[in-house]
């Protein structure tokens, strides 16, 4: 039972991280472009400087 | 990117000063891949002066940092690498959809709290007890309880707008269930009693319905920002005289008594006066007629005529708003409201089951106290059967099927602007179509018949004109393989013809009344003395035109030809295509009687058209669509816009909206039967929580997966 008092904290804590990490992924404009995304993975021009967000149209 | 080297700093800085924000929108209607984004942004880098060019695949739009730089080369840049590109003004695309995005977070946070509580509630549903359940119970609640109170506010707020004013929508049960679900799953929390939680049912409710809401919110964005997107395409400027300067101007900026250049192939940009020059006017999209019309000094033009030939001098009369132009598409957006008021399948649905699921859930609440009363199982099985009922499947049915639908027939480059329009569409039993612009090209055709020495003459003459005849003529002549004749003292009579010298005669060719021969509105050809030779032209038919006939009459409509140009070519393109209902000389309110008629008569009528002269047709029909090419307020009153698909996207549009509808009311279908084998048992009291949990899921998922499911 004990174990417990670690495991359900750790449990909310990775949830909660997870959670920050949506919001930051909005946040960036990640889903503004799906589209164009998934080709960009594939295209082998590197793109090392990302646009930053709100540059976007 | 100069930015980001650091070697750069060194160098002077640029002219005008960026603060790394686009300076320039473009619209890309033809990119569609990888390949595609990788030659767009290096011809742009590759242009002097543009700081950085991000394509955004999803918009089709490039954004570029060039401060200094005007948008023509640009275009160039992309025309040379083979892009179609078009400016966009980015004062007129609106800001920037913040609600989709505040949604998404909410959707988010509901996601995780519920994954979460659904792991706590699993171990109470397999039998925890005593502290355990009691620990588990109160950590769901200090989860529940802040995202509740968070993501659920798009309802709350919702229900408590419409309560205030004494009526009840569908956010009214939903804010009730998961305000109750939840303050009674308190209770038990700390305590009061020992019944199991229904956390977990209020988050995965606040979850359906904020996906159901978002599905639809997205859906009525992309209505809105395509509409506002094809308005910014339309970003109409003006040669404004200044003195003995030329100034460009846009033409919002025009007051009634500037002088105004026009230069041949020139839209006008405002109403006004011609005070020197001659031309020929192409008026199609205002009149509908395919004939240019010559007009000279003191004539009035209307802004959305295209001056074909002349150099113009004109004096704005009205600019901006007031123009014949504007006041159109004024008449078009307050037609647009009346029809706003149609109701979806959706609205229907939800307006006969808001009531029902408060009186059950009452009925449930008051039946069971009086047979048992006990007060806390009342409530919980009037929770349980306000839980089930929640329409999670319904809220679903119509905007998953809609978003697919849409985003299918935007990969074929359809825009579906209105959010009913699918289902208006699919409602159509008779489909107008207008003739100049749209179901013909609206360039003229050498028709056959012509001798080839005729020909080679009037091709000579033509060669130095840039009127829509002329140019048909010299077509006919390549496509024949007939060389022009060497005609010299090549003169051009503004609206009238062009005159030269050929083997040491006199030849004209123009209109046959400046010629004094008989044949209204025809190209007559003069050679010396001899009698004028009439040239047969006729508008070209778009090619997609007989297969878009042919696909509108297997589905069992009726097509008619609606038109404002000349019985006789009317007639002819009706004859080509097959067409018994054909009207000609139509003005544009005649043709907004005739489909008001025809809604009298209980038809239900789709426009099709281009011109300024359809625009009031297309507010008043049931559905309507206009082709890409199609003028600013046309495309703004219709419904579905055809973008690059060409004209046979109609008929696509058409069947995709039928099937569309069809999986609509399936999936609504679904919805209820779920309910009608639910709702009995939740008020039985046979419901709990795990059952709840899946059955929302689970009618929530078929649903959505009905709605992606492939169209035969």
């Amino acid at each position: 039972m004990n174990v417990l008092v670690i495991l359900i904290p750790v449990s909310l804590l990775m949830g909660l991280a997870g959670l920050a990490t949506f919001v930051w992924t909005i946040r960036s404009g990640q889903y503004d472009d799906p589209a164009g995304d998934q080709a960009r993975a594939l295209s082998p021009e590197h793109d090392d400087a990302p646009c930053p967000p709100g540059t976007r149209s | 990117m100069s930015a980001a080297c650091p070697a750069c700093s060194a160098l002077p800085p640029p002219e005008a000063v960026s603060d790394g924000r686009p300076t320039h929108l473009l619209h890309l209607p033809d990119i569609h891949c990888g390949a595609c984004i990788t030659s767009v942004e290096s011809a742009l880098n590759a242009v002097p002066g543009v700081e950085s060019a991000r394509v955004n695949l999803t918009l089709k739009r490039v954004a570029v940092t060039a401060p200094a730089l005007a948008t023509a080369p640009l275009v160039a840049a992309l025309a040379a690498v083979g892009h179609r590109a078009e400016r966009l003004d980015p004062g007129r695309l609106g800001p920037q959809d913040t609600v989709s995005r505040d949604l998404l977070t909410r959707i988010g946070v509901a996601g995780f709290a519920m994954m979460n509580v659904m792991l706590l509630s699993v171990a109470v549903w397999s039998g925890a007890t005593g502290v355990t359940a009691q620990v588990f119970h109160l950590v769901s609640a200090s989860i529940t309880i802040p995202a509740v109170a968070f993501a659920g506010q798009p309802f709350f707020r919702s229900a408590a707008g419409v309560l205030r004013k004494g009526r009840t929508n569908m956010d009214v049960p939903i804010s009730i269930a998961i305000v109750l679900a939840t303050t009674a799953s308190m209770a038990s929390a700390l305590g009061f009693n020992h019944r199991a939680g229904w956390f977990d049912a209020a988050l995965a409710l606040t979850f359906f319905l904020l996906i159901g809401r978002y599905l639809e919110r997205r859906g009525r964005a992309a209505a809105r920002s395509a509409a506002a997107e094809l308005a910014a395409l339309e970003a109409p400027q003006a040669l404004r005289l200044d003195g003995e300067r030329e100034t460009v101007v846009a033409a919002e900026a025009l007051v009634p008594g500037d002088l105004i250049r026009v230069r041949p192939g020139d839209r006008l940009p405002a109403d006004g006066t011609i005070v020197t020059g001659r031309t020929d006017l192409d008026r199609a999209v205002l009149t509908g007629e395919s004939a240019p019309e010559p007009a000279g000094p003191g004539d009035a033009v209307t802004a959305g005529e295209t001056s074909l030939t002349g150099l113009l001098t004109v004096r704005v009369d009205r600019a901006g708003r007031d123009t014949t132009l504007a006041r159109m598409a004024e008449i078009v957006a307050t037609a647009e409201t009346q029809r706003s008021r149609y109701t979806g399948i959706a609205d229907r649905a939800a307006r006969l089951y808001a009531p029902v699921v408060h009186l059950l859930g009452a009925a449930t609440f008051v039946a069971w106290l009086a047979m048992t009363g006990d007060g806390w199982l009342s409530l919980d099985i009037a929770i349980s059967v306000l839980v089930i009922t929640c329409p999670c499947a319904l809220a679903l049915a119509v905007p998953a099927v809609s978003t697919v639908a849409t985003g299918r027939l935007f990969r074929q480059g359809i825009v579906v602007k209105s959010q009913t329009a699918l289902e208006r569409l699919s409602e159509v039993d008779m489909v107008a179509i207008d003739k100049t612009g749209t179901l013909t090209s609206g360039t003229p055709t050498l028709g056959a018949g012509v001798p080839d020495d005729a020909l080679a003459i009037a091709a000579g003459l033509a060669a130095g004109s840039s009127h829509p005849v002329s140019r048909a003529i010299a077509r006919a002549a390549s496509a024949r393989g007939i060389a022009p004749a060497a005609v010299d003292a090549l003169r051009e009579y503004s609206g009238d013809g062009v005159e030269g010298r050929w083997n040491g005669e006199v030849v004209r060719l123009g209109r046959c009344a400046w010629l004094d021969a008989s044949g209204d509105g025809a190209t007559c050809l003069q050679i010396g003395a001899q009698p004028p030779v009439v040239l047969p032209i006729a508008e070209s038919l778009d090619p997609s035109a007989p297969a878009l006939v042919r696909d509108i009459r297997a589905t069992g409509r009726d097509v008619a030809l609606l038109s404002g140009d000349t019985s006789a070519a009317v007639r002819r393109v009706a004859d080509a295509l097959g067409i018994a209902c054909a009207m000609s000389r139509l003005r544009p309110a005649d043709k907004v009687a005739w489909v008001e008629r025809e809604a009298d008569k209980g038809h239900r009528v789709l426009m099709v058209g281009d011109g300024l002269n359809d625009t009031g047709c297309l507010a008043v029909a049931h559905a309507s669509i206009a082709p890409g090419s199609a003028l600013d307020a046309a495309r703004n009153a219709a419904d579905v816009v055809l973008l690059s698909s060409g004209l046979s996207g109609a008929a696509l549009a058409l069947a995709t909206a039928g099937r569309a509808v069809g999986r609509m009311r399936q999936n609504i279908s679904i919805a209820i039967a779920y309910n009608a084998l639910a709702v009995p048992l939740a008020m039985m009291g046979h419901v709990t929580p795990f059952w709840a949990a899946l059955a929302m899921s689970g009618s929530s998922l078929v649903v959505t997966l009905n709605a992606v499911r492939r169209y035969a």
